[in-house]
């Protein structure tokens, strides 16, 4: 009994029939993009709000915003995905029934997107205050001269600043949030992984599909990878190593 | 709604046999992983591009997919790499507990790899050039020179990789491994108390890594003061 390669097993038909197995793979593509998607945009809004709250003065404000990177931080993705699918609704009466009528892709997906945005949030938040607090003391200190209200300040001279500083482990963390979403899968959205195992055991090619999926993984993270980097450039601060001249 | 946190209690013993495989697994990866880690990581800085490329290679596409996919990757070619090395008719099942030991090893090689290089990098160029004065060959120079200060440089982010390990073998739920979320989940779903035994799971992990990383906190500036 020794494994039998069958590269064509992608355009073979589905059991159901109609469907071809590459068209699996390309619907679990469609998820594996739309989730980090739209989590990236949560996890950028609220990300970016705590990040500047731990660096105002109000010890309230930094304590909050701590508390909160610590929350995210100490509890295992997987863990949260379950809080977040199983228990959050137990607590929202009106968001469970729903979840019992809707399809159950649109619960999972949602589930999937506030769990991964929440929980890149606190990763964000931890790099918006680095960036913010890698900043001269000046910068904040001249901002105050010039006569600008504490939001101004941050406005027009901090978070400008800050923001172009981040953007390389803002990167990392855009490529971690796709590779973390295939942690959905244990909440049964059919994103790649998934949809690379149903493949596997449909016809036992397991090598044929981990690898497509391995191979597509690598490219989503070369393209991610390469539009930062031309961001990157773009918004170089001159004057400053990464920035050139 | 009503919640009965009794089902934990008793569910215990069974709890504590899961979080055990889970503290042994990310012991056992910690080590190995940091042992082939740093293997690599020399592998990577050596100047024979015969060393350096394989072992780049291997960290960057370890780095590039999700745990989920390589903890799929080992579980299915764990059997039928056994069985070409043993060359038993049919491909041999080990379990899902050792699969996912050798597969956080592996995995985190890749991780603890780019930590040791990022460790040595640091060191000075003149202690390598005072090792060799000394007449040290290159072996000698790694082991009781320049590993020795990489390490203590890098105690910090290692324990700190070594929390995220902690919560990251968590994922052996997907192979249905028994680790302590696995447990916990089993007990849940046979009881019907998914609520209970899953906010039970996040408080303990949440306590655990908490103090943990202050204690590393703690250190870090400890470390911080001597130098």
């Amino acid at each position: 009994m020794t494994y039998v390669l069958n590269w064509g097993v992608f355009f073979e038909e589905l059991p159901g029939g109609g469907e071809q197995y590459w068209q699996l793979i390309v619907s679990g593509i469609y998820w594996t993009l739309a989730v980090p998607a739209c989590s990236r945009v949560i996890a950028l809004a609220l990300g970016s709000v705590i990040g500047t709250i731990r660096t105002t003065t109000s010890p309230w404000l930094v304590h909050a915003g701590n508390a909160w990177v610590e929350l995210f931080r100490n509890i295992p993705l997987l863990v949260q995905m379950f809080l977040w699918y199983f228990v959050v609704p137990e607590f929202i009466p009106p968001l469970k029934r729903w979840i019992v009528q809707t399809d159950p892709a649109n619960a999972q997906f949602i589930s999937a997107v506030l769990c991964l945005g929440l929980f890149t949030s606190a990763r964000v938040a931890e790099q918006v205050r680095a960036g913010i607090q890698a900043l001269a003391r000046g910068q904040r200190l001249a901002g105050m001269a010039l006569g600008l209200t504490t939001p101004q300040v941050y406005r027009f001279v901090l978070l400008p600043m800050g923001f172009r500083i981040i953007i390389p482990p803002l990167t990392s963390e855009t490529m971690n949030l796709i590779k973390n979403s295939s942690i959905a899968l244990t909440i049964g959205l059919a994103e790649l992984t998934f949809r690379a195992r149903e493949l596997g055991e449909y016809t036992f090619n397991f090598f044929e599909a981990f690898t497509a999926a391995t191979l597509i993984y690598i490219v989503i993270a070369m393209t991610a990878n390469r539009v930062m980097a031309v961001i990157e450039r773009r918004t170089a601060v001159p004057g400053y190593i990464a920035g050139g001249k | 709604m009503n919640l009965d946190f009794g089902v934990v209690e008793r569910s215990l013993p069974y709890l504590w046999y899961g979080f055990r495989y889970t503290v042994q697994l990310t012991a056992i990866a910690a080590l190995g992983g940091l042992f082939f880690g740093t293997l690599l990581a020399m592998a990577r800085l050596a100047s024979r591009k015969w060393l350096a490329l394989p072992a780049s290679g291997y960290v960057n596409l370890m780095r590039s997919i999700p745990l989920v996919l390589v903890i799929f990757w080992f579980f299915f070619l764990m059997p039928q790499m056994l069985q070409a090395l043993t060359g038993s008719e049919r491909p041999v099942q080990i379990g899902a507990e050792r699969t996912a030991i050798i597969t956080f090893i592996m995995f985190e090689a890749a991780y603890f790899c780019e930590i040791m290089r990022a460790g040595i990098q640091s060191i000075p160029k003149g202690q390598v050039h005072s090792a060799y004065a000394l007449g040290l060959t290159y072996g000698q120079a790694m082991r009781l020179v320049i590993l020795p200060q990489a390490f203590r440089n890098m105690i910090p982010v290692l324990l700190t990789q070594t929390i995220i390990l902690f919560q990251d073998t968590s994922l052996v739920y997907v192979i249905s491994a028994t680790d302590f979320v696995g447990a916990a989940s089993k007990v849940a779903q046979r009881d019907g108390r998914l609520v209970e035994m899953y906010l039970f799971v996040a408080i303990v992990y949440f306590v655990l890594c908490y103090t943990l990383s202050y204690l590393v906190k703690g250190l870090q500036k400890k470390i911080a003061v001597i130098r």
